[in-house]
């Protein structure tokens, strides 16, 4: 197993070296291209390989690997090592298909860039799936954290592809500081892991743990810190402010990064440690809260969004925290299971929202129209996101948002399940909503010569609809690859979840017909919708924080060393300067004067003798 | 026996002779003698890598020559795990220094001489075992900065404001004469308490320099404690110290690129490794009893040296006072007294050491390029120098600690050092020192390189070329090596860490 799961990571970590280190290939563009998609192809297929005993009925054993990385003298060396089990091989297959069909995509979506811009940004893509499968597959928490910040890295490289628009600097400097603001506290909470526990491996710290020999302060606080870390990666409220700018990014990367993969590790990594969230209930309880808050907050906003990715981006946030809500309520299969699908259904959206905006050149779904027609083959890739997302049966979006809502029911938060069910509705009403104007309605857009994208675009977004659809029937496997007993939601679960998806979506509709979805500021709910298409003003704390950090704290410690600490050294030095000059009057040359200087001297030396 | 310590001396020392030999009009001939004087140490540091032996641990390599027996005066060399690191990370830096001066053209003669004689007494503090003569290599590395600075240095006005303002036009602040002139008072007077420290040393502990006899000797606690502080405050001053760091910003800003790759990179360290050598290697007591004094400082620094350099709009400033802030992770790592902390203190010298060099030379190569120094005037650059701009961005996030740089193995073993402490407290002011960081490194990578290329600011703008590459390349490399692998520095480091815990614990 040693070796397939190395080539998961040699396959983009050579291609990124090729890449990165041969500068005539990175300038050559698309040969650079080739070589990243190459590097991804093979990262598939291995991962494939190693997934596939894992599904069968008699799955082997998780296998671990180590090495040393860090020998530290008398204190356990820190190790470098891969974990192979049902979620992590699962979970690379996700992650390096998705991969593939985005860079396969990107061929065609970024063939207008000049060559040596192309090669960059493969050489990006190659960075970020590495350091994504090697997240993926990390045997301890330290390596989590390792590649935890390279995915960042790729993350923020990639937003700020485009680097001459300031928008996207912004943008990318926006997602590195708060995901970074998270990773403070994951930083923390490994710390105070690894002393409390003298280990960063999952297993021997799950060992530890559940033999109580890691105290429960210790385990709450290091488990607080790991879960602030995954707010930020996974845009929990209120980290999740990065996440709608992100879409200054090319749109591929939006599908791959801002959607699927990296996004998601949030909530991968705190599938991962759920056998420690177990036993600290405090925190589970808090991850579901702000899980089932995101959710809601995050639907919401998505509802008066006319940008389609930022729709699409809200809806992820959204989507999110239904996963977090399920891990919280210690149903991590239930939300593997939905982050799987969701990697799925959301790609595609992304996908088919990337060729709409090519065809169209506008993010504006208002200024779209009447894609169906002249886009068949985008149309019905997006409708099948679409029902998907809104968790219509049969697609896929239905079974596992039912597992979420029962995983949430089972884990005694009624309350909850019922903002969840509510979310749904509201799921399904947004994206209608979008798929409505876009692809039905007679927008500005609607008479332009809009077509569907080349060959290049349209196939991985055929081959995302078919999981998209049927990953559906898959429900069984999933839980056998996370190793949870498979449970039989009530039958109201799925009653309700399939009425709030059909009644936001009729809602939609009904509005769609009178005209009233491009909903405007007005009437009596006109506080309340100036607050969502301002996202409920959340963002306004980060920037004022920015803003007192930068313009009064920064620039007050800078002028108290400029002009005061260091003024002091200045005054000393012209001090001494001074009383040089006033002291040199005593070395005037003359006789006299030196004589009465010796005889002083002589009488203060006699004083001295005699006092001695 | 060997001789590579001597001949990691003598490699630059002759270079200097050989320099003062030739010709000023040899230009070409004086940058290939004084690679050639930088490659011998290269060497002799990557022999030591090699053939350090951890097992056997305690000083080795070592060469005696008997000077003045009767006050116990001796040419002794040798190395152990700690100091191992360092002469690898001097090595790096002075041979990237050359490559970078590679197209300087004014009184090149002198320049490379005077380098030459700087990084010999860089070499002579890492491998001296004897006090006086370390003393003597000290003096020798921190005093050709103030020619360096005055003659190849460049000037800029500041605007006094404040309690002091009328000073600051009397005074000349930001002339090079006064960046030169006050590092070099600053650190003479820092000289000033190693010296009486020593002699404080040589009286009570028997009358030799003899480090080896030094350590061995059961000194009383209160000459322990004058002697550290002492040391820290004399040491301190160079490793830049809070409040004593002020000649750092000024001095770095105002030095030639060689100059502050030098004296940031591997000047500042000579502190830090004196506080750790004499102070916690030689006065273990002192050093357990004050390691309060030391981390609590640290923190400052930390903190107080990244929101100080989160408004600065001079890159060079901004890297001096990021040099405040990563100097103080050193110093915690060392405060910390355990195992990964004193690991990650020394790890973290050599990683900042490299970091902080790359800064240096790119900023005075965009310096050189743009002619602009305020940071706000700039921006869009990456379109015209992507390499500059690739390899400052690399540099950025060793400094905030991306894993997978040096900067990262370094925090991280200090991190973990400051958390099993006796001051577990400590780890927070360090996690949001390394998140301001993050802050401002990444605000000047976009203000100088993202955004749009006015036409304006565009003529003229080229990419690094030639030998200038080379430079970054080895620094740049240097950089993801320590930051994957670890191993090579710890090696060594755990036999030398190990036994100063054993000091310190005894």
């Amino acid at each position: 197993m040693l070796p397939l799961a190395l080539t998961v990571l040699a396959g983009p970590l050579g291609a990124l070296a090729l890449i990165g280190l041969v500068p005539p290939l990175r300038r050559s563009g698309r040969p650079a291209a080739f070589v990243a998609i190459a590097g991804t192809a093979v990262a598939l297929m291995a991962a494939a390989a190693l997934a596939a005993p894992f599904v069968t009925a008699a799955p082997p054993a998780p296998a671990a690997f180590e090495l040393v990385w860090m020998p530290l003298g008398t204190v356990p060396a820190i190790p470098f090592g891969l974990l192979v089990d049902g979620l992590s091989a699962s979970m690379a297959v996700l992650v390096a298909l998705v991969a593939l069909l985005v860079q396969v995509y990107s061929l065609a979506y970024m063939a207008g860039e000049p060559p040596s811009s192309l090669g960059r940004y493969f050489a990006y893509h190659a960075l970020f799936a590495f350091a994504m499968l090697g997240l993926v597959l990390a045997h301890n928490l330290l390596q989590t954290y390792v590649c935890w910040e390279l995915v960042g890295l790729g993350s923020y490289l990639l937003i700020g592809f485009w680097f001459d628009r300031p928008a996207a600097g912004r943008a990318a400097l926006k997602a590195f500081w708060t995901t970074r603001l998270g990773d403070v506290g994951f930083a923390l909470g490994i710390v105070v892991l690894w002393s409390a526990a003298g280990t960063f491996t999952f297993a021997e710290l799950f060992a530890k743990a559940s033999s109580g020999a890691i105290a429960g302060g210790a385990l709450t606080l290091g488990m607080l810190g790991i879960y602030a870390g995954a707010m930020g990666k996974s845009a929990q409220a209120p980290l999740h402010v990065w996440l709608p700018d992100a879409m200054e990014g090319p749109t591929p990367v939006s599908a791959l990064i801002h959607a699927a993969t990296m996004v998601a590790a949030g909530v991968y990594l705190m599938i991962r440690v759920a056998p420690l969230l177990a036993l600290t209930p405090a925190v589970a309880e808090a991850v579901f809260a702000i899980g089932v808050a995101t959710a809601l907050l995050g639907a919401s906003m998505a509802l008066v969004e006319r940008d389609l990715k930022r729709i699409l981006a809200h809806s992820t946030v959204s989507q999110l925290g239904f996963m977090m809500a399920a891990v919280g309520s210690g149903g991590a299969a239930a939300a593997y299971f939905h982050l799987l699908t969701h990697g799925f259904f959301k790609a595609l959206l992304f996908l088919a929202a990337g060729s709409l905006i090519h065809a169209f050149h506008t993010n504006d779904i208002f200024s779209m129209g009447r894609a169906v027609r002249a886009m068949p083959v985008t149309s019905a890739c997006f409708a099948a996101g679409a029902l998907a997302l809104a968790g219509i049966l049969p697609a896929s979006g239905f079974f596992s948002k039912d597992e979420v809502l029962a995983a949430v029911l089972a884990g005694g938060h009624p309350v909850g399940f019922a903002i969840l069910v509510g979310t749904a509705a509201l799921t399904a009403f947004y994206i209608g909503r979008a798929l409505l104007i876009a692809l039905v309605g007679a927008g500005s857009g609607a008479s332009r010569e809009a077509h569907d994208p080349p060959p290049a675009m349209t196939a991985p977004m055929l081959v995302l609809a078919v999981p998209a659809l049927a990953f559906g029937i898959a429900g069984p496997t999933v839980s056998r690859l996370v190793a949870a007993p498979e449970e039989h939601a009530p039958v109201v679960v799925p009653i309700l979840g399939t009425l709030a998806a059909l009644g936001g979506a009729a809602a939609a509709w009904v509005a769609f017909r009178r005209g009233a979805l491009e909903i405007r500021a007005r009437g009596p709910l006109a506080p309340l919708i100036r607050a969502l298409e301002r996202r409920w003003y959340l963002d306004a704390p980060f920037e004022w924080g920015y803003r007192v950090l930068h313009a009064g704290v920064f620039r007050g410690i800078a002028w108290l060393d400029r002009y005061v600490v260091d003024g002091a050294v200045n005054a000393l030095a012209w001090g001494t300067w001074g009383a040089a000059g006033r002291l040199r009057a005593i070395q005037n040359g003359r006789v006299q004067d030196a004589l009465y200087a010796v005889a002083a001297g002589l009488v203060l030396l006699a004083w001295l003798a005699w006092g001695a | 026996m060997t001789h590579i310590l001597s001949a990691t001396l003598l490699g630059p020392l002759l270079a200097a002779a050989a320099i003062l030999a030739l010709p000023a009009r040899a230009a070409r001939a004086i940058r290939w003698v004084s690679v050639a004087g930088a490659l011998v140490p290269l060497a002799g540091s990557l022999l030591l890598l090699a053939r350090y032996d951890p097992r056997a641990g305690g000083f080795q390599f070592l060469e005696t020559v008997p000077l003045i027996p009767e006050i116990g005066l001796a040419f002794r060399l040798g190395v152990d795990g700690i100091a191992v690191p360092l002469v690898f990370l001097t090595a790096i830096i002075h041979l990237t220094s050359l490559f970078v001066s590679w197209s300087l053209a004014e009184r090149e003669k002198e320049f490379f001489l005077f380098i030459a004689l700087l990084v010999t007494g860089v070499y002579g503090v890492f491998v001296s075992l004897d006090l006086f003569v370390f003393f003597l290599f000290y003096e020798l590395a921190v005093l050709p900065m103030y020619v360096l600075i005055g003659i190849w240095g460049s000037s800029m006005e500041i605007e006094g404001r404040g309690p002091f303002a009328a000073l600051f036009p009397k005074i000349g602040v930001g002339r090079k004469e006064y960046g030169a002139m006050k590092l070099t008072l600053y650190l003479l007077a820092g000289s000033a308490f190693i010296l009486v420290g020593i002699f404080l040393l040589w009286v009570e502990g028997g009358r030799t320099f003899d480090y080896a006899t030094l350590a061995a000797e059961r000194l009383g606690v209160g000459v322990q404690r004058s002697a550290f502080l002492l040391f820290y405050v004399g040491f301190g001053v160079l490793a830049g110290i809070w409040p004593f760091h002020t000649w750092s910003p000024d001095g770095h800003a105002a030095a030639p690129a060689a100059g502050s790759m030098m004296h940031a990179g591997v000047l500042m360290k000579l502190g830090a490794y004196g506080v750790l050598r004499l102070g916690f290697g030689l006065l273990p007591a002192a050093g357990a009893e004050l390691a309060w004094l030391v981390g609590g400082i640290a923190v400052v620094n930390i903190v107080y040296g990244a929101l100080a350099a989160g408004r600065q709009t001079d890159i060079k400033y901004l890297i001096a006072y990021s040099s405040v802030s990563h100097m103080g992770i050193v110093m915690l790592g060392m405060a910390a007294l355990n195992e990964p902390g004193l690991s990650g203190s020394v790890y973290q010298m050599v990683a900042h050491g490299v970091m902080t060099a790359l800064f240096f030379a790119l900023v005075n190569l965009v310096y050189g390029i743009s002619h602009v120094r305020d940071m706000t005037a700039m921006g869009g650059y990456a379109a015209r120098m992507p390499g500059i701009a690739t390899f400052f961005v690399l540099a950025g996030l060793s400094s905030l600690g991306l894993p997978g740089l040096a900067g990262f193995t370094a925090e991280l073993l200090v991190f973990l050092g400051a958390w099993t402490s006796s001051h577990a407290w400590w780890l927070i002011p360090a996690l949001i020192g390394a998140f301001v960081t993050a802050l401002y490194v990444l605000r000047a990578v976009r203000t100088i390189f993202l955004g749009p290329l006015e036409p304006a600011r565009s003529s003229g703008l080229r990419d690094a070329r030639g030998a200038e590459w080379v430079g970054f390349a080895i620094l740049g490399g240097a950089l993801v090596l320590l930051g994957v692998w670890p191993r090579l520095l710890l090696r060594p480091l755990n036999a030398g860490v190990g036994e100063l815990l054993m000091r310190l614990g005894g």
